[in-house]
């Protein structure tokens, strides 16, 4: 049992806790009103940012035409697919980097130049590389994604500690046990981090990749609707985009929390 | 007595991009079974590089090592370098699962040797709960789990405070006697040196050469804080002080 004082101390935590949360929801709701509001009294032109009533309206559009599920499903489809595909695949690069040292020494600088330079940029190629559709959108998002994880991760491979290595090699330990024993499970949080980064890396090729090819996606309705001057359904986009981003980010968290213990 | 691990002219060279380094110059020495000996000399001078040379985790330039039949290897370092990830008895099982030797009949040895050592509470928590002198104690039955004829221990306690550092080196040197290993420790802090070994070894600086080798005889000896009170004690600090160019 605790004593008065901590109880009181432990309250005051949660009290804090709480405004924190009012505060939060608070700010959102005042913004949304000010928005409504001033749409409203029309000191802002609805017509160029929209208002919260015309979203929904918007929204309850696209449910009704059956549309929004569809965009927000092949929106996380790929997203899903280029960030399996980015994870997974910067995980086996830096591992075969980290494998052959010379290899590794060889591709640095072509590494950089692959992480500076803007992937937007490789669009176009894409596009008439894979043609117009989901497969380029992917690629780019898996491009976005990719080079990040294997800088990354075999950043954290390299310096895991030497005294570790050292310590299996006086059992002479080979590669592979060395791999498996200590790189992996010392590089497990940053492996974690580079998902988190990974989710949005693929969340931004994604869309990106639909600007580009608008066809399908919340990429599509915001890029859609702002080439009508539809800024309600751009707006729309947006939001959903937020909402879509916060979960999936939250999906991440959670795994992290369930890795590590 | 037959000696357990000979070494003759001993001869290491590093080669870095900026030149050659000359580490170690020409060591000479050899251990018995059961014996401790203890390594000290200037900080720098080469002696964390013998152990490297005889646990193969590096080349020698020159010199022979002749060992007794397939005497084992168990090597201790300055870090405890216990696996965070790990439990206390997944740390200890980890020499025998890369050596390949987890047999329940191994595993039941480590499991004895934590219960001997005071460690049988703690099989199942994490090093991040254990104090830096159990930490130690761990690292050293994660060494002794393979079952090694001769410990190398680099500078094991000087991770630890002065007062884990005395209980800790009086823990670990029981435990090596009675395993009844053989073992050579390196060590900067003379009076650990001589409250532990056998015998002394005390280097040049740098290319290090022997400069002199001293048998500890005390006459009442027993545990490590025990020699320090010994009247032969402050002699042999003050000889091998002496020996040792410490430069400040």
């Amino acid at each position: 049992m605790y004593s008065h004082e901590h109880l009181l101390f432990l309250k005051k935590i949660k009290k804090n806790k709480r405004y924190v949360h009012i505060t939060q929801v608070m700010i959102l709701f005042l913004f949304i009103f000010a928005w409504q509001l001033f749409a409203d009294l029309e000191i802002i032109n609805t017509f160029i940012s929209s208002s919260p009533k015309n979203v929904l309206e918007t929204i309850l559009e696209l449910i009704k035409d059956g549309k929004l599920w569809y965009h927000i499903w092949v929106t996380c489809y790929e997203t899903m697919i280029s960030f399996s595909l980015g994870t997974g695949l910067g995980f086996l690069i830096a591992t075969v980097l980290w494998w052959f040292p010379f290899l590794a020494k060889v591709l640095d600088p072509y590494l950089t130049i692959l992480n500076s330079l803007p992937k937007v940029a490789l669009g176009p190629i894409i596009i008439i590389w894979a043609g117009a559709g989901k497969n380029s959108i992917i690629l780019m998002a898996l491009f976005i994604s990719v080079i990040i994880t294997i800088m990354n991760v075999y950043q954290s491979f390299i310096e895991t500690d030497t005294y570790k290595i050292r310590l299996l090699q006086s059992w002479k330990a080979t590669k592979w046990q060395i791999y498996q024993k200590v790189i992996m499970p010392s590089s497990l949080q940053t492996i974690l981090n580079a998902l988190k980064i990974n989710i949005s890396m693929s969340l931004i090729g994604v869309i990106t990749g639909e600007f580009l090819v608008s066809k399908e996606g919340i990429g599509y309705l915001i890029m859609y609707g702002s080439q009508v001057f539809n800024l309600d359904l751009v707006m729309t986009g947006i939001i959903i985009l937020a909402i879509v981003a916060t979960i999936m980010y939250y999906m991440i968290n959670y795994i992290e929390k369930k890795t590590i213990k | 007595m037959k000696s357990l691990l000979k070494v003759h002219h001993l001869k290491k060279t590093y080669h870095t991009k900026q030149g050659e380094t000359p580490a170690i110059k020409d060591i000479t020495f050899d251990l018995k079974p059961g014996e401790f000996i203890a390594i000290v000399g200037p900080s720098g001078c080469g002696k964390s590089t013998i152990l490297s040379i005889l646990c193969d985790l590096l080349e020698k330039s020159n010199g022979t090592i002749e060992k007794n039949k397939n005497i084992t290897f168990g090597y201790m370092l300055q870090q405890d370098s216990l696996f965070p990830w790990r439990t206390i008895l997944d740390n200890c099982l980890l020499g025998l699962e890369i050596t390949n030797q987890l047999t329940n009949e191994n595993k039941d040895y480590v499991l004895s040797l934590l219960k001997t050592y005071g460690l049988k509470d703690f099989i199942h928590s994490y090093p991040a709960n254990l104090s830096g002198g159990m930490r130690q104690r761990v690292a050293l039955i994660r060494t002794l789990a393979t079952k090694p004829d001769i410990l190398l221990l680099d500078e094991p306690f000087s991770a630890l405070d002065y007062q884990s550092r005395l209980a800790v080196s009086d823990d670990v040197y029981q435990i090596i006697k009675k395993e009844k290993k053989s073992a050579i420790m390196v060590t900067h802090d003379l009076a650990e040196a001589i409250s532990m070994a056998d015998r002394i070894i005390v280097l040049t600086e740098r290319p290090c050469q022997i400069k002199n080798i001293h048998t500890i005889q005390f006459e009442n000896r027993s545990t490590p804080i025990e020699n320090r009170k010994c009247k032969e004690f402050s002699k042999y600090y003050d000889q091998i002080w002496k020996e040792i160019d410490f430069h400040v």
